[in-house]
């Protein structure tokens, strides 16, 4: 067996539900209609920007669990993970609900994480369902990684801006129509990058090298697929990509959407080169794509979550930035539209 | 593609800033900045303050304006647009000691708001006090 990192649900696991939660930003931007709530405070009626990040996450599983027509303690486990250290905002957040709970840390890329690991176990027979969730805040990853949100700069044109936002995939092991059928675990590459306002550039590489792998080994083409999505490599990471995987003699651009492109009106809402932030692809996958799925505008889709694996003080010590994307492949299997 | 081939490439095909026109806001923003400082300065000798002592108090006037809109969220707003029109003048030091401080509360006034209050003019602070040591030995021994 080689180590490419193909993972095949072979067993049958299916995406029952979603839930997604925005703040004002991402309401403000063209994917507006595409999530379930938004919130206009920034505090979500919380103290702390910390707080505020977990009572998303913990309105966001309610919201899962009241669409889903589901009890809580018939879920499997929550698979998820954010920015703020140690996932306290994910942690906080699940607090108070009766669910078994495994942390992830994948930056960016947690809810493929997430996905990957969710239609494992439940694919495997282990698990009756689980939730995969991800979340991030602008607040709280700037006053982490940046500056505190109050600090009056500029920055440059590479630069992403941080999702607030929670997304969360109820998986099961019951036929519901979109099914996750495989996907390819991420290896961490380091394109050599130290810019932390240019995390595109950073996380193209390792995008780049998963889309490959799994083209290369998942007995699928790019002809099977009508879109390939990533989730927050801006505008800069995003043609990054395409130029090295035309290299490797694969044209992806045609199919390629990133949802940090797709989440912000970048010129209007002046983003620089788009959305990032674990929330970014977990918003607009569990809304936009998802439901394009499930209408079946949609057959089959290749979400790739993208993460940059540095911390504050890792940039502060100019390391180069590795990276890690995980891919999902998520399709429609009814034989009816 | 090796990893220094990538950077270089990367480094090449980056959007630039806009120079020229984050200049002219620079330029204007930070000019009206000095306007109104000059306008305080007259106000203040007007009212019958020594050229000093009025001096001092556009300092402050302006200190306590840069840290007001810091905290009722303007600052970062306008600092957006002017860049170092804003940041240049002592409004930028003040909102550099502002922003964390606001930022801060949520960890309390000793281990929040006091303690990362300088996170960000710290070094200012420092290097400019050590330079102005450096200066004052040079000064002593060799100009005085």
């Amino acid at each position: 067996m080689s180590n490419n990192g193909i993972i095949s649900f072979s067993g049958g696991c299916f995406i029952a539900e979603t839930a997604t939660t925005v703040g004002k930003k991402e309401r403000q931007g063209p994917m507006n209609g595409w999530f379930d709530a938004s919130e206009e405070d920034e505090y979500f009626g919380q103290s702390t920007f910390e707080q505020a990040e977990s009572e998303m996450v913990h309105r966001n599983l309610q919201l899962l669990f009241t669409k889903a027509n589901l009890q809580e303690d018939t879920v499997g486990a929550v698979l998820g993970g954010d920015l703020v250290n140690q996932c306290t905002g994910t942690s906080f957040g699940i607090t108070g609900h009766k669910i078994p709970f495994i942390g992830l840390y994948g930056a960016c890329s947690t809810i493929a994480e997430g996905l990957l690991l969710g239609a494992s176990l439940v694919s495997g027979g282990l698990l009756p369902s689980a939730v995969a969730l991800a979340s991030s805040h602008f607040c709280t990853a700037e006053r982490q990684y940046r500056f505190p949100p109050e600090y009056g700069n500029q920055r440059p044109p590479t630069a992403q801006n941080t999702v607030t936002g929670a997304g969360a995939f109820l998986l099961t092991h019951e036929d519901t129509g979109v099914r996750v059928s495989d996907g390819v675990l991420g290896m961490i590459v380091d394109g050599g990058i130290t810019d932390a306002n240019n995390m595109g550039a950073a996380m193209a590489p390792a995008a780049a090298d998963t889309i490959l792998r799994y083209f290369d080994h998942s007995g699928r083409s790019l002809a099977d697929f009508d879109a390939i999505v990533t989730g927050d490599l801006g505008q800069e990471g995003l043609e990054l990509t395409d130029e090295l995987l035309q290299k490797c003699g694969l044209d992806i651009a045609p199919k390629h959407m990133d949802c940090g492109v797709l989440i912000y009106d970048a010129k209007k809402q002046d983003m620089h080169a788009g959305g990032s932030g674990c929330g970014c692809l977990a918003s607009v996958l569990g809304g936009y794509f998802y439901r394009r799925l499930r209408r079946g505008e949609l057959k089959r889709i290749l979400a790739i979550g993208t993460g940059a694996l540095l911390s504050a003080n890792s940039a502060l010590q100019k390391l180069s930035i590795p990276s890690v994307a995980h891919a999902v492949c998520i399709e429609n299997v009814c034989n009816t539209q | 593609m090796d990893t220094n081939a990538y950077k270089k490439y990367v480094e090449s095909r980056a959007k630039r800033s806009p120079v020229l026109r984050n200049c002219i806001r620079a330029f204007w923003v930070g000019g009206a900045l000095c306007c109104v400082g000059q306008g305080l300065n007259r106000l203040y000798q007007w009212a019958g303050l020594s050229e000093k002592h009025a001096g001092l108090c556009v300092s402050v006037t302006l200190i306590f304006l840069a840290g007001l809109f810091t905290g009722i969220g303007w600052f970062d707003k306008l600092a957006k647009y002017a860049g170092a029109g804003t940041l240049v003048p002592i409004t930028g030091f003040a909102n550099s000691v502002a922003a964390p401080a606001v930022d801060a509360k949520s960890e309390g006034y000793v281990t929040g708001v006091a303690a990362k209050m300088f996170t960000i003019a710290g070094p200012v602070i420092v290097y400019g006090s050590v330079s102005s040591i450096l200066y004052g030995v040079i000064y002593y021994f060799f100009l005085l």
